[in-house]
């Protein structure tokens, strides 16, 4: 069984929790990185939470996925620790990559995390290598590959969907549209009307739903991965949605306005979830706040758990390189300077 | 000549950043030459992530300042295949960790046209690009890629570390029928120092510049690490005389600056942000030692990063960051 699944009710509540929390540690790591608690650069998925919810809820727990730089969402969909995730992001010894990954490489291999992606278009290709190996030794799994808009252009996506269409892996393509490249809009980055278009150059199949609506998304990816399942080859799904951020925090946003921001508001993911689930008399008006308390409270505990928690020794900077490290980073591990940097010859 | 005779020379300089210092080469080519034009993500009305190319699709319109979708692949091979039929385009690599993404175009088509076609296209490409740790901005986007480019055969590559040099070198690669990488580093684009004005001064490529003279030591540096050895160098002025050396262009490197300055100190530090193992401090050492071998009166010292990437947290990232004062440590165990 999925971890959650939309079949449920008790998943449905599930699907709402993990899209709240989404959003909430997003909001909250975008706070921290304001105050310069976070170092680096931090993606927002605030916005965007029905599609990787939506994706995930038709996933088995050891699916694979392979994210992008946007990956947050990613990772709290498919049930990854927040308080790790956020020491992660403060870059603490505690966190999923010890620090040395930050927000932009965050990954947990045992969860099915192929890791977010500092190289816009790189998560297809792992995502078609994860469904070669799945095929490989026959097992029941499939992989998923996130990307963007923007990284449709890329050429290793090309080849990366080609070759798992080709050779009929199981692997699932979900194209997160929301409409800009950085500050470019996706009219000038593709000629074609829709991302799914492109899905018959490989002669798989392409479809397009509305990637605000986590139903929407779910029954997608669910079809899909029952095609990859079946042995059919992989499917591409192109969720339409929106970033309500910044490309990153401290993004001035010359290329959009105010307006339109709003206007994808009126078709907020959670806002519609749970509206839905009210209306269906699964959720009332006060559980939903309990649950929002309770999510709050959650994510202020990730958030003094990655505070609490200690920095890397700066010795953790030569580990790690290889699986055996190499006489060369032991020399230089053994001659650096207490406070960084290194030299290249011996002391004498 | 040293770089300050060489702003002596100028007739007028103005104080200003080392990202300011391009854009001002980048707008002075654009209107010197219309066959020059801008591409890359974002370059455009975004300005570039960086800033540098802020205020230049304003000026010159979509044309000469073009948005690409990002396919650095794509783009960087168009830039190749537009400058062997001529134009003369100027390509922004956002990070140089995406240029794995297009290296094929690089390596096969961009380096060897004009060799393996017996000579005869040109090739006047400019790959600008971001390099080096510092920012928290983790292991693809920190790199410090440029001995690829350096050791590659068939294309050239500078690497300012002054606002002057970031001025002239970014005019002479643009008005090169070579292809040729700007390397900049991300830390100094706020750097400030005077450049000059004129819209015929370039940096000619092949040439260093002594930033400072001295008598003891001699520090070969590029990019950050120039600024940091000036001011290691000012704060062990009471005890040792320290000449130090931009580099500014890695290929073709100006031995000569360079061994002429070790005749006379006797000792060297190579300083480059680059992973010391099969680099640019293995090139300019070994050029010392072919030039000046009987000179040398002392080890000498490389300062680079320790063959790892550059990991994301601020106490590993300072960690391997070589800085000022792995200079200072390195002159001070060699004089
Ligand atoms: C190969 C590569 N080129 C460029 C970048 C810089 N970059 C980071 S995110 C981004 C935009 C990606 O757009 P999209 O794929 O639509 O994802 P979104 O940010 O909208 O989620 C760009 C250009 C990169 N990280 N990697
Ligand atoms: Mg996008």
């Amino acid at each position: 069984m999925a971890d959650y699944t939309l079949e449920t009710e008790e998943g449905r509540r599930e699907a709402l929790r993990r899209m709240l929390t989404i959003r909430e540690f997003d909001s909250t790591a975008g706070d921290y990185f304001a105050d310069g608690e976070i170092p680096g650069f931090v993606h927002l998925y605030i916005g965007e939470e029905a599609v990787g919810v939506g994706a995930c809820a038709a996933l088995e727990p050891d699916d694979y996925i392979a994210s992008t730089h946007r990956g947050h969402g990613h990772c709290i969909a498919k049930g990854l620790d927040p308080k790790l995730m956020m020491a992660e992001l403060f870059g603490k010894q505690d966190g999923y990559c010890n620090g040395k990954g930050g927000s932009m490489h965050i990954a947990d291999v045992d969860s099915g995390m192929l890791g977010a992606n500092g190289i816009v278009g790189a998560g297809p290709p792992l995502a078609t290598g994860a469904a070669l190996s799945i095929d490989y030794d026959d097992r029941e799994q499939v992989a998923v590959g996130f990307l963007g808009d923007g990284a449709v252009a890329q050429g290793q996506v090309h080849e990366a969907i080609n070759l798992a269409a080709t050779w009929d892996l199981p692997a699932v393509f979900v194209v997160e549209n929301n409409r800009y490249g950085e500050g470019t809009p996706v009219e000038e980055q593709h000629n074609v009307d829709d991302l799914s278009d492109t899905a018959g150059a490989y002669d798989i199949p392409g479809v397009t739903v509305d990637g605000m609506d986590v139903t929407a998304v779910a029954e997608a990816v669910e079809e899909a991965r029952k095609r990859a399942r079946d042995g059919d080859g992989p499917t591409i799904v192109e969720a339409e949605t929106y970033r309500y951020r910044g490309h990153y925090e401290g993004d001035e946003q010359p290329y959009r306005d105010e307006d339109e921001i709003e206007k994808w508001k009126e078709q907020d993911p959670i806002d519609r979830f749970s509206e839905l689930l009210v209306d269906r008399g699964e959720l009332t008006e006060e559980e939903l706040k309990e649950l929002r308390d309770e999510i709050e409270a959650e994510i202020e505990e990730a958030v003094e758990y990655a505070q609490d928690a200690p920095l890397p020794d700066p010795s953790e900077a030569y580990e790690d390189m290889f699986a055996e490290m190499p006489p060369e980073i032991e020399r230089f591990a053994s001659q650096a300077r207490a406070d960084g940097g290194s030299l290249g010859g011996d002391r004498r | 000549m040293t770089a300050q005779a060489e702003i002596e020379r100028a007739e007028e300089t103005e104080a200003m950043t080392v990202r300011e210092a391009i854009r001002m080469g980048l707008r002075e080519e654009l209107e010197r030459d219309e066959d020059v034009y801008l591409m890359g993500e974002d370059v455009g009305k975004f300005g570039g992530v960086l800033e540098v190319t802020s205020g230049l699709w304003e000026e010159f319109g979509d044309e000469r300042v073009r948005d690409t979708p990002i396919s650095e692949a794509g783009f960087i091979g168009a830039a190749t295949g537009a400058a062997a039929t001529g134009t003369r385009p100027v390509a922004e690599l956002m990070f140089s960790d995406f240029m794995g993404v297009s290296m094929e175009q690089i390596m096969n088509q961009m380096a060897k046209m004009r060799y393996m076609f017996g000579g005869k296209t040109e090739m006047p490409v400019t790959v600008r690009t971001t390099e080096g740790g510092g920012m928290g901005a983790a292991s693809q986007h920190s790199g410090t890629v440029h001995a690829w480019i350096a050791h590659f055969p068939g294309l050239k590559a500078v690497a300012p570390g002054t606002a002057a040099a970031a001025k002239g070198l970014t005019k002479a690669a643009v008005r090169s029928d070579d292809p040729v990488f700007v390397f900049e580093n991300k830390m100094i684009y706020e750097q400030q120092g005077e450049v000059p004005t004129d819209e015929e001064f370039t940096v000619p490529l092949g040439e260093a510049a002594v930033e400072r003279e001295g008598e003891d030591v001699t520090v070969v540096a590029t990019q950050r690490l120039v600024g940091e050895s000036l001011q290691t160098a000012d704060s062990l002025a009471d005890d040792v005389s320290v000449e130090v050396i931009d580099v500014r262009s890695l290929y073709p490197l100006d031995t000569e600056t360079i061994a002429d300055s070790v005749r006379k100190t006797g000792r060297l530090v190579v300083a480059d942000e680059s992973p010391l193992s099969y680099g640019v401090h293995a090139e300019i050492v070994s050029r010392v030692q072919e030039e000046a071998f009987f000179s040398l009166d002392a080890p000498i010292q490389r300062i680079g990063t320790p063959d790892t990437h550059m990991p994301f947290s601020p106490p590993l990232e300072q960690e391997v960051l070589p800085d000022g004062d792995d200079v200072r440590e390195a002159i001070e165990l060699i004089t």
